[in-house]
């Protein structure tokens, strides 16, 4: 459905039902959406929200297994390696050492900060966040984790780490027997779930918090997709 | 797409401005004080965006000079030393026969960081210029610019492994180069750039007839 060009809102359009698309700024009207649907901005066409109830409703199982797999990603090595009977391995915290003892500090910081302190701090956020809604309490702080949590979103980089991986593993088989380590499968599962928890904005935890206090969604029309 | 049919009510055309971190609409009064939900301060645009989004793209342009002529990698081993740039690790995986892989971090690496700062300044510029070519592609490109962002790193994260591989005892040393310092700030300044960016302000050009100078004209003889 198009819209015809609006000059301006109905006064009674309620301003919590409202939604200005991030990118172009155009104003919508939330609307009820089915499973699986999502609504785009008919100006630019970003995605402007999506029905995440199901989504978050998966949430908090997933951020607990992602801690966990991290966890275990950084227990064990990632990638062995047998040269000339010289057996190596690393572990993504060797990797931080070694860029630190080679003098690249500022490298061995952003490596820390991009692959261990921002994915570890954002599903314990997420985590801390969503102990207290499950058991219907509002968690203490909550505006602050949920702005901590969008400002840290960009900054995680676990996947591009793990082609990385890859990447390694093909360079160094040309001059050595490399053999992958156990981390290396928890990292590859670690980036699945950490797809699946990502696909849930953070902005919708507030209108997630939302719908269970006012319990109900508004149902103007608007433009949908599925 | 002609230019009226992209014309919708906006949020600032409303006299409303939605809160960055929470979504809710607000009133344009309440620029500046924080959200009613969240109490995030709300911005009708992000702040000095254009001057910050400028200073971090001229910065990483810069950088991108260092960050392809220093090595990133220095393999020491009985046959010599040999310095590795960031073309050269691409080659040698080509020649080596990862066809895939190498292609994989030739675009990572010297496509995606090109690509992007070269986005973000047809972007800055269509803004600067108040030009309304366009815009449902260049708002796309900016989508495009905040996912491919990131992957840029992978060259930062093979030579951090690769240095802690192949470690002074065996037989050859790796260590990061200046040029991985370089490279990963590359990385960050254009990252900080498209976050900086607003990309709502290629909208206001169509949005907004061009504001009166807010500041008073001078001629050049001095007078009022």
């Amino acid at each position: 459905m198009r819209h015809p060009q609006l000059p301006t809102l109905p006064p009674s359009q309620d301003p919590d039902r409202l939604i200005a698309c991030e990118l172009c700024d155009a104003l919508h009207v939330r609307t009820a959406l089915g499973d699986a649907e999502r609504a785009v901005c008919l100006r630019c066409g970003t995605e402007l929200y999506r029905n995440s109830t199901g989504a978050y409703r998966r949430l908090l199982p997933l951020v607990v297994t992602a801690v966990i797999l991290l966890l275990i990603s950084n227990m064990y090595p990632i990638v062995a390696m047998d040269l000339k009977g010289t057996r190596m391995e690393t572990t993504l915290w060797g990797a931080i050492q070694a860029l630190y003892a080679d003098d690249r500090t500022l490298v061995a910081v952003l490596v820390f900060v991009t692959t261990l302190l921002v994915p570890l701090s954002e599903l314990l956020m997420m985590g801390f966040v969503l102990l207290p809604t499950a058991r219907r309490r509002m968690p203490r702080a909550f505006p602050r984790i949920a702005r901590a949590i969008l400002l840290t979103r960009p900054w995680g980089m676990i996947e591009v780490f793990m082609i990385g991986v890859l990447v390694t593993l093909v360079k160094l088989s040309t001059v050595a027997q490399v053999m992958p380590g156990v981390s290396l499968w928890s990292f590859g599962a670690l980036v699945i779930v950490l797809a699946a928890i990502l696909s849930f904005s953070p902005r919708d935890l507030w209108h997630q918090l939302d719908a269970r206090s006012t319990n109900g969604v508004p149902a103007v029309p608007s433009d949908t997709v599925s | 797409m002609s230019a009226d049919r992209l014309c919708y009510p906006t949020a600032a055309t409303q006299g409303l401005l939605a809160c960055h971190a929470c979504d809710l609409v607000s009133s344009l009064t309440l620029e500046g004080a924080p959200c009613p939900r969240c109490g995030a301060t709300l911005h009708r645009r992000k702040p000095a965006s254009m001057a910050r989004a400028w200073a971090f793209l001229l910065s990483a342009y810069l950088l991108y000079i260092p960050a392809n002529l220093l090595p990133i990698m220095v393999t020491q081993s009985i046959f010599g030393t040999q310095h590795d740039t960031i073309l050269s690790g691409v080659i040698y995986l080509w020649l080596s026969g990862s066809y895939m892989l190498s292609l994989v971090v030739l675009i990572a690496s010297v496509v995606v960081p090109l690509l992007k700062m070269m986005i973000l300044t047809l972007l800055l510029l269509t803004v600067r210029r108040r030009s309304t070519w366009r815009l449902r592609e260049q708002t796309r490109l900016y989508t495009v610019v905040e996912v491919i962002g990131r992957w840029s790193m992978l060259d930062v994260f093979v030579v951090a492994l690769l240095a802690s591989l192949v470690r002074a005892g065996s037989l050859a040393t790796i260590t990061p180069g200046a040029g991985a310092l370089a490279f990963a700030s590359v990385v960050v300044l254009t990252m900080l750039a498209s976050l900086c960016f607003d990309p709502r302000l290629l909208w206001d050009s169509l949005d907004a007839p061009p504001r009166p100078l807010d500041f008073p004209v001078v001629n050049h003889d001095g007078t009022l």
